[in-house]
């Protein structure tokens, strides 16, 4: 099948592709908030056709070391998404949940199975929070594979959710929202949602949302 | 006048050349695959950081060289020709083809280890001999090439640095 790679997308699309971020990443931000009985805030989501490039700077550049949880979205729509996180901020959310302040995923020695598996549930939870009220909105049908754990960088882990894209263009339609916990002093940016569906699903979230 | 080193920096499905004294670098390689031409004698370089295995598999309506593994090393080639360089003299060097993640859908199923045959073939069809390769695994990798002695550095998050 051959695509055009300039699909028309009008502003009112990417205000629609804003619409979906914003429901799901509210839902996640609340289960997130349940998880680590902390206040957890979302921003308003960014969406935007950008360079692969591009993307890799939303996510703290390329060469950046995070840790990574990505999945596959199927079913009526298709996709990757990710929640990446700078490792200080996996490190605390870890720690506090599983009780063990030593726990750190750059040290391999420190790191334990269970950490592991909370990242992971972490990830499972934010993502079918996420995905579930993406699901409600649109009435598709929407399945997540397991999540998969990386911790590396941005680069080689973002770019294994671009190979899709990449057989069509070399832009992607990134719905990224930030979410950041609320700390006594600061504020700090936590991570980050990335939602890309695959080129053919464009058509398709528009066509179920009535806009095209 | 005392030269200045720069380092140039070549991005996701991109190419670029370089001469001594400038290094070139690309970051963040996981299932993508970091090709180095180079010709030792006259100190210039080439690096293409490709995505996919193969031009064929491209469904836009124009495709980017530099993003599938046949035609970039080709047309890196040809970049390297158009600077002077007797293909007979180019020696490569690649990186990266990691499976990062255990599972895929379609044509991400071991797509690192896909592009790294495709590179190998391409080289071998062209007759340009591999002396050196860091590939597979499940580590990202960034890599930086010095033309003036002909060293390609990889660098990683888990399993050091090495220099090949």
């Amino acid at each position: 099948m051959r695509m055009k790679t300039e699909l028309n997308i009008s502003d009112m699309h990417l205000d629609v592709l804003k619409e979906i971020g914003n429901i799901g990443a509210a839902h996640a931000a609340t289960s997130l908030s349940e998880l680590l009985q902390r206040k957890i805030d979302m921003h308003v989501p960014k969406v935007a056709l950008v360079s692969f490039d591009d993307m890799f700077e939303l996510a703290g550049g390329s060469e950046n070391v995070v840790v990574g949880i990505f999945l596959r979205i199927e079913g009526d729509l298709s996709g990757s998404m990710f929640f990446v996180l700078p490792i200080d901020s996996a490190n605390r959310f870890i720690r506090r949940l599983i009780g063990n302040p030593q726990f750190d995923f750059l040290t391999p020695e420190s790191i334990d199975e269970i950490g592991v598996s909370a990242m992971q549930e972490l990830g499972n939870i934010l993502s079918g929070s996420y995905l579930s009220a993406l699901s409600d909105f649109t009435g598709l049908k929407i399945f997540p594979t397991v999540p998969s754990l990386s911790v590396d960088m941005v680069g080689a882990i973002v770019s294994f959710g671009l190979i899709e894209v990449s057989h069509y263009s070399d832009e992607v339609i990134v719905i990224d929202t930030k979410i950041v916990e609320e700390e006594e002093n600061d504020k700090s940016v936590d991570g980050h949602f990335f939602l890309l569906p695959d080129p053919p699903s464009y058509i398709t979230i528009f066509k179920s949302l009535g806009v095209m | 006048m005392e030269m200045v080193k720069t380092v140039v920096r070549v991005g996701i499905a991109d190419m670029n050349i370089v001469r001594e004294p400038d290094t070139i670098r690309t970051s963040g390689l996981g299932s993508c695959v970091g090709v180095v031409l180079y010709d030792e004698r006259r100190k210039i370089a080439g690096m293409v950081h490709v995505m996919l295995p193969d031009s064929s598999l491209g469904k836009g309506d124009s495709i980017n060289v530099a993003k599938f593994a046949d035609t970039g090393v080709y047309s890196l080639m040809e970049q390297l020709k158009a600077e002077g360089v007797r293909p007979m003299s180019l020696k490569a060097k690649i990186a990266g083809g990691s499976q990062m993640f255990q599972f895929g859908s379609g044509d991400t199923v071991r797509i690192g280890p896909r592009n790294v045959e495709a590179v190998k073939k391409e080289l071998a069809r062209l007759s340009i001999p591999l002396v050196a390769e860091d590939t597979g695994g499940s580590n990202g990798r960034t890599i930086e090439f010095d033309p003036a002695i002909g060293t390609l550095q990889v660098r990683t998050v888990n399993a050091g640095t090495m220099v090949i």
